[in-house]
C-alpha cells in the first residue's frame, strides 16, 4: 500500500494527491494527518487535487473527514486545485462538499489559510487595556 | 429465403478474383480518379472478405450478427470519404459498383432473374447503410465546426487581475450554453482568477434549462474556489426566472456588468475612489 | 484500429476492483471519444455504482463494453450483485448524499451522469444496473 506523503510548508501541512487511492490509503491518510498536526502543531491542512481526474462520493468523504478532523484539532483545511470536469460532475452527482474550503491553487489556499488564522486570532494585551482579577468565589 | 440465399453465395465464390476485378474497374471508372486503384483494390478486396463469410453464415439479412463486421467496415469507409469531402453518390458508388459487377458475371453464368433480383435487394441494402452511416459523419463534421465557431464567438475576457468575464449573446441553448460553462471555469484555472461574471445583456430570453446551466455553472465556480456573480438581467428575464420558480439563492447578481465589475474588484481587495480636483493656484 | 475485447467482465469484491472499474471504463470512454467532461462523468458514475455493488450488493460483477447507435459510439457498463436487493426504489433514487454519514444510495446523482440509465432489483434478488454514455 502506498502511502501519501505529507509535506511541512511552515505551519501548513500539504498533501499532494497524485493517483487513484486505495481504501486502505485513505484511511492511512487520515490517521497519518491526525498524527502529523498534533505532533508539528500545525494549524492548517492543504489537499491538493489538481492531478486528481475523478472525485466520487468516497472521495468527497474523505475530504469532509478530513476537515472535520483537522477542526477537532484546531487546523484549517483546505481543498485546492479541483479540475472544472470534476467541479461540473460534483455538481451534476449532487455532492455538495459542505465544511470543505477550497481554493483555486497552493498560493490562495495558503493565504486563505492565513486569513482565516488572523482573524481567529486573540489579541494580545496592550498598556490601555486592564488588569483583571479572578473574581471572588460565589457565597452560597 | 435459403434457395435465394445459394445461389448468391455460389454466384460470390464462384469466381473471386474476377467479382473482385470487375467491381474495382466499375468502381474506378464511375469515381474517375478520386481514389487510386490500390485503395479501392484494398477497399473492396477487405469488404468482400467480410461480406462472404456472412452470406454463408445469415444470408442476405445484413443487420444480422454475422454482419457486424462488414457493417463496420463499410461505416469507417463511409466516415473516411465523409471527412475527405466526398459526395453521398461517390460514397454510395463504391458499394453499388458491386452490383454491376455481380450482374456481369450472372449474366455469363446465365443466373435466373430470381438470382438477380435478390442480388440487387443485397447491394442496395450495404448501399444504404452506407449512405445512412455518411449522413451522421458529415452532420458529426458540422456539429464539431459549430463547436469551434462557437468558441471563437464566445471569447472570455480578463477584466483585471483575478477578474474574467463572459459576455453571452444572443438566444443561448443547452448546448451553447454548456460549452460556454465549460470554457469559462477553464478560463478560471488558466488565469487563476477568483472572480468570474456572467453577463447576459445580450440575451433576450432564458428558460429553465439555461437558467439551470448557469447555477450549475455558478456552483461549480464556488467549488473550484471562485466566485461567480451573473449581470445583466432584464425586466423579462427576471419575472421569467420568478415565474419559473427558479432559486437564485445566494448567488450575487447585478444589474450591469459594470456594478458586476465594481462588486468583484471590492471583493479582491482593490478599491475604486474618484480624486477631488483642487485648484491649483 | 485494433478490435478491442467485446465486453470487458470485472469482479467486484474489494475496493480496488472499483478502481479497477474506473480504469476499464476511462479506456473505453477515452476510446470512443467522448469528451473530457463526458468521461469525468461516466467514469465517476461507475466509480459511483461499482462501490454501491460492493457496499450494498456484498460483492459483484460489472461488464463494460463499446456499443454503436446511428453510427455514434458509446460506452455501456453494467453493474450485477446478488445481494438483497433495494426495498426502497424511490427513496434510493433520491439524493442521499451527505459527505458525513453517506447515507442513502446516491443512485439518483449517478443517473443524471449518464444518458441511460436502467435499475432492476427485487428483494432477495440482487440488483442490476445498466448505464450508457453516448459520444455527442
Amino acid at each position: 500500500m502506498d502511502r501519501v506523503p505529507i509535506l511541512s510548508l511552515g505551519d501548513v501541512l500539504l498533501v499532494s494527491i497524485q493517483v487513484d487511492l486505495q481504501d486502505e490509503s485513505v484511511v492511512a491518510l487520515q490517521e497519518d494527518l491526525a498524527e502529523r498536526i498534533v505532533d508539528s502543531g500545525a494549524t492548517g491542512v492543504v489537499i491538493d487535487i489538481s492531478a486528481v481526474e475523478i472525485v466520487d462520493s468516497f472521495i468527497g468523504r474523505m475530504f469532509a473527514t478530513i476537515a472535520s478532523l483537522s477542526k477537532v484539532l484546531d487546523a484549517e483545511t483546505v481543498v485546492v486545485g479541483m479540475r472544472p470536469a470534476v467541479a461540473i460532475t460534483l455538481v451534476e452527482l449532487g455532492l455538495s462538499l459542505q465544511g470543505v474550503r477550497t481554493a483555486l491553487d497552493l498560493q490562495r489556499g495558503l493565504a486563505a489559510l492565513r486569513q482565516r488564522r488572523a482573524e481567529r486570532e486573540i489579541p494580545l494585551a496592550d498598556e490601555s487595556d486592564e488588569a483583571v482579577e479572578a473574581p471572588a468565589a460565589a457565597r452560597d | 429465403m435459403a434457395d435465394e440465399t445459394q445461389r448468391v453465395y455460389a454466384l460470390v465464390r464462384s469466381s473471386e478474383q474476377e467479382l473482385l476485378d470487375r467491381w474495382v474497374d466499375v468502381a474506378a471508372t464511375a469515381l474517375q480518379g478520386r481514389l487510386t486503384r490500390s485503395e479501392l483494390e484494398r477497399a473492396c478486396g477487405d469488404l468482400l472478405a467480410a461480406l462472404t463469410p456472412a452470406l454463408d453464415a445469415a444470408g442476405l439479412n445484413i443487420r444480422s450478427e454475422a454482419y457486424a463486421s462488414a457493417r463496420a467496415m463499410l461505416a469507417e469507409m463511409s466516415r473516411d470519404r465523409a471527412r475527405r469531402g466526398f459526395s453521398p453518390s461517390e460514397t454510395a458508388t463504391e458499394v453499388f459498383a458491386l452490383k454491376e459487377a455481380l450482374f456481369a458475371i450472372a449474366d455469363a453464368r446465365g443466373d435466373s432473374s430470381e438470382t438477380i433480383v435478390a442480388v440487387s435487394r443485397w447491394v442496395d441494402a450495404l448501399g444504404l447503410h452506407t449512405f445512412e452511416v455518411f449522413a451522421r459523419a458529415r452532420e458529426q463534421v458540422i456539429t464539431e465546426q459549430a463547436e469551434q465557431l462557437l468558441e471563437l464567438t464566445t471569447p472570455v475576457v480578463k477584466l483585471w487581475e483575478g477578474v474574467v468575464a463572459v459576455p453571452l449573446i444572443g438566444t443561448l441553448d443547452s448546448a451553447r450554453t454548456q460549452v460556454v460553462m465549460e470554457k469559462l471555469l477553464q478560463t478560471l484555472v488558466d488565469t487563476g482568477s477568483e472572480h468570474a461574471i456572467i453577463d447576459i445583456t445580450g440575451v433576450p430570453a432564458v428558460d429553465t434549462e439555461v437558467a439551470q446551466h448557469l447555477l450549475k455553472t455558478v456552483v461549480a465556480a464556488r467549488l473550484m474556489g471562485a466566485e461567480c456573480t451573473i449581470s445583466g438581467i432584464r425586466p423579462q428575464i427576471a419575472q421569467t426566472i420568478v415565474a419559473l420558480g427558479i432559486e437564485f439563492g445566494d448567488i450575487p447578481t447585478k444589474a450591469t456588468l459594470a456594478d458586476a465589475l465594481l462588486y468583484a474588484l471590492r471583493n479582491s481587495g482593490v478599491e475604486v475612489v474618484r480624486r477631488r480636483r483642487t485648484n491649483a493656484g | 484500429m485494433s478490435v478491442p475485447e467485446p465486453v470487458d467482465e470485472l469482479p467486484i469484491n474489494t475496493g480496488d476492483d472499483v478502481v479497477r472499474v474506473r480504469q476499464a471504463v476511462r479506456a473505453r470512454a477515452s476510446a470512443a471519444r467522448l469528451s473530457l467532461v463526458d468521461q469525468t462523468k461516466l467514469i465517476t458514475a461507475a466509480s459511483e455504482l461499482a462501490r454501491n455493488t460492493l457496499v450494498h450488493g456484498g460483492s459483484g460483477v460489472a461488464r463494460v463494453e463499446t456499443v454503436q447507435r446511428d453510427g455514434r459510439p458509446g460506452v455501456k457498463a453494467v453493474f450485477t450483485d446478488d445481494g438483497p436487493g433495494i426495498v426502497d426504489v424511490e427513496k434510493a433514487l433520491t439524493d442521499g448524499y451527505t459527505t458525513g454519514s453517506g447515507l442513502g444510495l446516491g443512485l439518483g446523482g449517478s443517473r443524471r451522469l449518464v444518458d441511460e440509465f436502467v435499475l432492476e432489483t427485487a428483494v432477495g434478488q440482487g440488483t442490476t444496473v445498466t448505464v450508457i454514455k453516448w459520444m455527442r
